[in-house]
């Protein structure tokens, strides 16, 4: 077998190769986001066009560099020029990029997003540089620093880029000098909770045997978000050094990767970057020459969103119902088979490399005293520029959606971070800087990384209701302050949306949240009546307008909505009622339609057709009108 | 299932408690549910009573206990999806299709199941028809999809 330092050499020399190769080198953002807008197709047609011409390009499938509102990407590096980026193509733009580019040396300037070169190129004129974008210009890059760089199914590609460099010093420096630099660097648990992550190393490192568990955790149960997903599918590597580093840290022989069996590519991924290590010495006995073994085992969750909270996870790794149970005792001190255990997020393990290999100075220029380092975020919702981002913590909630994300589609309303667990932040909020203590201080939480925006088409009734009806469905069981008040929770919500709502179920709405928060087993239950607390903190008003007046100014609770067509703009296109999935709608062409209410299910089908098509007459609206007492 | 595909997949556990759950996967990815049966040979490899085999696999969505239908349709209820219409979309596929999620059609073509959040948020709402992903769908666009995949 070659050693370590070979193949880190012959790795930096493919490349190399690569970087200053000969032929074209077309990228390609091949993650979840990027094939759902076509990405694959995008590379057949690459691939077609290619032979057709008989081109010679190497194409290479990468990550997500994050604004997922471009995919699907496509990136052209011609010898001698910048890599230049393409975005939204699709299968027919594809082929013009590349025939025009390659045959005829035309880049379309028009089409393209950004390029990666210095300006002043020629090639590169009228095109601005892609990390000048005003989604990129903000954001720093420590965790997805290799994500759509580097071709994620290659071992060579990450060593060529400092890989398992950190893993390299940190055998070098010693278990405790590892604890201490992670101490040093602040480093807090990204999971959500935030917790000093040295601090439950160091507890888990005294307990005396020689059995003990690393687990990472990929249970990424946050329905609307996917950080740790996309970090996986664009730089598996950096997760596992990461794990190896920690576990390596804590004395840990035996590693575990708990991930969402729905995840095929990022678990597809991780096996081959296992196999890869494997080959080279990186997993099992001695690794490196420094006498520490390890080896990992991927375990596919089967769902349930309580299977992230760590007891739970450990039942479902042992094959049981996925419950929590009560601690103490901790995990570090009795987890797996009984044995010390410790869990951490994907995100809090893949910035573990970096910290390793620049040291914690480094990694503190970052972020501010107390919450110190970057948070990658799901920038998704009514936002002009979505996707995945990375930001140093301390940074302002304005900065990041007007910024970043460009604002709100409409008129802003709300931003919920932290999925079932966390709050609403309302405009006031919006100059708070993300920090664990001042998101926690204004209502919210930090979170795993969720960030979803609301305009005003979106109701916080229903939103509060939307993720009550999710925790009530995910609670496992096993404690009645979660079981039954969630249910409760949930039954008061849905006849405040109904406009059957009273004062007093606002009153009994606080007090129910309340004592589910307090008595709760886990942190399920106990964080499940957030979204209830801060709505009804922040937006009072719009729950009272649903229970006083029987109106939602969103127009979005459906029971409180009525649809109308209105006579003198209706033209009799027809084309509403071709489109309702209820046969609700009938009408002789060029005469007025009507709507057959007990039919209609208020999906909103006719209204959009009526308002988009250009057939149509916009002639179809959606009203919530307040009662009159 | 056959014994040969049962004992295939036995063949890559040891047997302990704890391969129950990769084993249920590995089950559901061949034939599409967890029948009767397959929980009566679990209980034999694993020496766990059905009861609790039964208990354990409940527990968790991903496993389902109905034969798939031909096409599986998942709307996606994440949080992003829903804030961007993803309910008016499973509303109405529950209407043309005439079942509830979590049930398949009278002639097997259909099943319906929900998704918790495919991973791309930003082109929500999204629906995954077997491998297909339709990104930024709208109940306009729905019944051109399903005929699609008739
Ligand atoms: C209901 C619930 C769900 C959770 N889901 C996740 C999750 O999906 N991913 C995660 O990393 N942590 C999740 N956590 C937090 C974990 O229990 C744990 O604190 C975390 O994985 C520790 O890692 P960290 O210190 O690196 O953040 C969840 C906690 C609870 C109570
Ligand atoms: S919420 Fe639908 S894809 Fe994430």
């Amino acid at each position: 077998m070659i050693s370590f330092e070979q193949r880190q050499d012959e790795a930096r020399k493919k490349w190399n190769a690569l970087q200053s190769s000969k032929v074209p080198v077309i990228y390609v953002g091949t993650a979840t986001c990027g094939r759902a807008a076509g990405a694959m197709d995008v590379l057949k047609v690459i691939r077609r066009t290619l032979k057709e011409h008989k081109l010679k390009a190497k194409v290479v499938e990468v990550g997500c560099i994050g604004p997922c509102y471009l995919e699907p990407l496509m990136d052209i590096v011609v010898p001698g020029n910048p890599r230049i980026s393409y975005s939204n193509v699709n299968a027919e733009s594809a082929q013009k990029i590349v025939e025009n580019y390659l045959l005829k040396g035309n880049p379309l300037p028009m089409l393209a997003a950004g390029h990666f070169g210095e300006n002043g190129h020629p090639v590169t004129a009228g095109i601005p540089r892609f990390f000048d974008m005003p989604m990129l210009k903000h954001q720093v890059r420590v965790v997805l620093r290799n994500c759509g760089y580097i071709n994620p199914d290659s071992i060579d590609h990450y060593l060529a880029n400092d890989g398992y460099e950190g893993l390299k010093k940190a055998l070098a420096m010693g278990h405790e000098a590892v604890i201490a630099e992670v101490e040093e660097a602040g480093v807090r648990g990204r999971g959500g909770a935030g917790f000093p992550t040295h601090r439950k190393w160091k507890i888990c490192r005294s307990v005396a045997g020689d059995d003990k568990y690393m687990i990472c955790n990929v249970s990424e149960g946050d329905p609307g978000a996917f950080m740790n997903r996309s970090l996986i599918e664009g730089d598996p590597h950096c997760v596992v050094e990461g794990l190896l580093i920690a576990a390596f840290a804590i004395g840990a022989n035996h590693g575990y990767i708990y991930i969402n069996s729905d995840y095929t590519l990022a678990i597809a991924r991780l096996k081959t970057a296992i196999d890869e290590m494997s080959e080279l010495g990186l997993l099992g006995k001695n690794i490196l020459g420094s006498g520490f073994d390890f080896d990992i085992i991927i375990k596919e969750g089967a769902g349930a969103f309580v299977c992230g909270e760590e007891t739970a996870l450990i039942a479902a790794v042992e094959g049981r119902r996925g419950m929590p149970r009560s601690r103490p005792p901790f995990p570090a001190v009795e987890g797996l088979f009984g044995k010390p255990t410790i869990i951490n997020n994907v995100e809090t393990l893949g910035s573990l490399p970096n910290i390793l290999r620049n040291g914690a100075s480094w990694y503190k220029q970052y972020g501010v005293p107390g919450n110190y380092g970057t948070k990658t975020f799901s920038l998704v919702g009514s936002i002009r520029r979505g996707g995945l981002i990375e930001v140093p913590l301390g940074i302002k909630l304005r900065k990041i959606i007007e910024d970043i994300g460009g604002g709100s589609l409409k008129k802003f309303k709300a931003v919920q971070t932290g999925g079932p667990s966390g709050g609403c932040l309302s405009e006031e909020y919006l100059d708070i800087p993300v920090e664990y203590e001042s998101m926690t201080a204004a209502g919210s939480i930090m979170g795993s990384g969720g960030m979803i925006v609301m305009d005003e088409d979106a109701c916080v009734v229903d939103l509060a209701l939307y993720f009550l009806n999710f925790t009530q469905k995910e609670s496992c069981g096993k404690c009645s302050p979660c079981r039954v008040g969630t249910w409760h929770m949930v039954t008061i919500l849905e006849r405040i949306t109904k406009g059957e709502g009273t004062t007093e179920d606002l009153t009994k709405l606080q007090t129910l949240a309340e004592t589910a928060a307090r008595a709760s087993l886990c942190g399920l239950g106990q964080s499940a009546p957030n979204p209830v607390l801060t709505t009804l903190r922040h937006f009072r008003s719009e729950y009272l307008e649903h229970v006083q007046d029987h109106y939602c100014s969103a127009s979005c609770c459906q029971e409180l909505v009525k649809y109308y067509i209105d006579p003198e703009k209706c033209n009799g296109c027809q084309r509403c009622a071709e489109i309702c999935p209820t046969e609700a709608i009938s009408g002789v062409r060029t005469q007025l339609h009507e709507i057959d209410f007990s039919r209609c299910i208020k999906c909103k089908a006719c209204y959009e057709v009526c308002r988009f098509d250009p057939l149509a007459g916009n002639a179809i609206s959606i009203k919530s009108v307040r009662r009159v007492s | 299932m056959k014994d040969k595909d049962y004992q295939e997949i036995f063949s890559q556990f040891k047997g302990k408690e704890a391969d129950l759950l990769p084993i249920l996967l590995r089950i559901q990815e061949k034939e599409g549910y967890i029948s009767e049966e397959a929980i009566r040979r679990i209980s034999k490899f694993l020496k766990l009573s059905e009861n609790q085999i039964y208990g354990v696999a409940s527990f968790y969505p991903k496993y389902r206990f109905n034969p798939p239908g031909r096409k599986s349709i998942k709307v996606c209820m994440g949080t992003a999806c829903h804030v961007r219409g993803g309910k008016f979309l499973s509303d109405a596929v529950g209407w043309k299709l005439g079942i509830n999620i979590g049930q398949t059609t009278e002639d097997k073509r259909f099943d319906f199941q929900r998704a918790t959040c495919l991973g791309c948020c930003t082109l929500g709402p999204v629906v995954k028809i077997n491998d297909d992903v339709h990104s930024r769908m709208l109940v306009t666009g729905l019944k051109e999809i399903l005929e699609k995949h008739d």
